[in-house]
C-alpha cells in the first residue's frame, strides 16, 4: 500500500481491449433501428394484404437477416478483442 | 495451444474450440477439435437419416406411411423453396441447395443436444461461402460468356471496376460471417447463461435454447440459401432463355 505497484503494459492492453469491445457491440444499435423498421413497414403491408402474409414475412426475415451482417461485424470485433486478444502479442 | 484455430484458448470456458488431440501431417501440427467430434456426429445423423429414407424409398406404397410421410414432406418443402425463387434454374440447383440447408440446419440446431455447434467455427462456414463464390463465377463465365463477365464488372463505368471486385468478394465472406456470427452469438449466450447462472439454471434455459438454437438457426439456414439462390440466379441472369 505505499502506492508502488504499478500497472503493466499487459495490463492496460488488457483493460483498453475491454473498453474496445464494449465500444464495438454499440454497432448494434444501427441493425436494432434498422429491423425495427423492416418490422414496422411489413406490419402494415400485412394490414393492407393479408393475403400475402407469407411472402412478405419471408422477405421481411431475409432483410432483417442481412441488415444485421453490421452488428454482428461490432460482436466479431468485441469477441476478438476479448478472447483472441490480438493485441497482446507474446 | 495458441491460435492455430480461431478463438481457440486454453481458458476454461464452455463456448470455445478445445483441441482432442495433435498428429503430425507432413511435418505440421493438425488439432483434432471439437468441431471436427461434432461435424462427424451431424454427418453420421444426416447419412443414417439418408440411408434409411433410401430404403423407405425403394419400397414406397401409393398411402405413405409415417417416415415415407416425413421424407416426403422434407423433400417437397426444399423442391417448393428452391422452385420458388429460382423459377426455371431450380431443377439443377435444387439438390445442392437441399444438401446445404439440411447440413446448416442440423448442424445448428446441434446445439440442443448438447453438441458444440459446428457453424460456429469459420473453417466450417467459410468454405460454404467459397463454394457459393465458386458458383457464382461459374455460372457467370458459363451464362453470361467472358464478354458479359467483364461487362458487368465495368458497369456503370470501366473505372468503376476495383469498386465491383470487391463487391464481388465481399459475398462469400459476409454470407459466411453472418452464418458464423449468428451461430456463435447463439452459442455465447448459452455458455454464459450455464456458466454465469449455473445455479439457477433449471428448466428456463430450455427457453433460450428454442430462441438462439431452433428459431435463429433455422432463419440463418433459410436466409444462407436464399441468398446463395438470390445470387446464383442473378449470375445466370438471362441466358437459361436463350440456351
Amino acid at each position: 500500500m505505499d502506492g508502488s505497484t504499478g500497472i503493466s503494459g499487459a495490463d492496460l492492453i488488457k483493460a483498453c481491449s475491454a473498453i474496445g469491445a464494449g465500444l464495438a457491440v454499440i454497432a448494434g444499435i444501427g441493425p436494432g433501428v434498422g429491423q425495427g423498421i423492416a418490422a414496422g413497414y411489413a406490419a402494415s403491408a400485412v394490414g393492407r394484404n393479408p393475403g400475402a402474409k407469407g411472402e412478405i414475412t419471408s422477405t421481411m426475415l431475409l432483410g432483417q437477416a442481412v441488415a444485421e451482417t453490421t452488428g454482428l461485424y461490432g460482436l466479431l470485433i468485441a469477441m476478438l478483442l476479448l478472447f483472441v486478444k490480438p493485441l497482446l502479442n507474446d | 495451444m495458441g491460435n492455430t484455430v480461431l478463438l481457440t484458448g486454453t481458458d476454461d470456458l464452455g463456448f470455445m474450440i478445445k483441441g482432442i488431440f495433435t498428429y503430425n501431417f507432413f511435418g505440421h501440427e493438425v488439432w483434432i477439435t471439437t468441431t471436427h467430434v461434432c461435424l462427424l456426429i451431424v454427418m453420421l445423423v444426416i447419412i443414417g437419416f439418408c440411408v434409411a429414407a433410401n430404403i423407405c424409398i425403394k419400397k414406397a406404397q401409393d398411402v405413405p406411411g409415417r417416415f415415407q410421410n416425413i421424407v416426403e414432406l422434407v423433400v417437397e418443402l426444399l423442391d417448393g423453396m428452391v422452385s420458388s425463387s429460382m423459377g426455371k434454374a431450380a431443377g439443377k440447383f435444387a439438390n445442392y441447395i437441399g444438401t446445404l440447408f439440411i447440413f446448416i440446419f442440423i448442424s445448428n440446431i446441434s446445439g440442443l443436444f448438447g453438441l458444440r455447434p459446428p457453424t460456429a467455427d469459420y473453417g466450417v462456414t467459410l468454405p460454404l461461402g467459397v463454394i457459393t463464390f465458386c458458383l457464382i463465377l461459374f455460372n457467370k463465365l458459363k451464362y453470361q460468356k467472358l464478354s458479359g463477365f467483364i461487362k458487368g464488372l465495368c458497369e456503370p463505368w470501366p473505372f468503376w471496376a476495383p469498386i465491383n471486385i470487391i463487391g464481388d468478394v465481399a459475398v462469400p465472406i459476409s454470407l459466411s460471417l453472418r452464418l458464423f456470427a449468428n451461430v456463435l452469438s447463439g452459442t455465447v449466450m448459452m455458455a454464459l447463461v450455464y456458466g454465469l447462472l449455473s445455479m439457477v439454471a433449471y428448466a428456463w434455459p430450455a427457453v433460450l435454447h428454442v430462441y438462439f438454437d431452433l428459431f435463429s438457426g433455422a432463419i440463418q439456414t433459410y436466409v444462407f440459401c436464399m441468398l446463395t439462390m438470390t445470387y446464383v440466379t442473378d449470375a445466370i441472369g438471362d441466358g437459361l432463355e436463350e440456351a
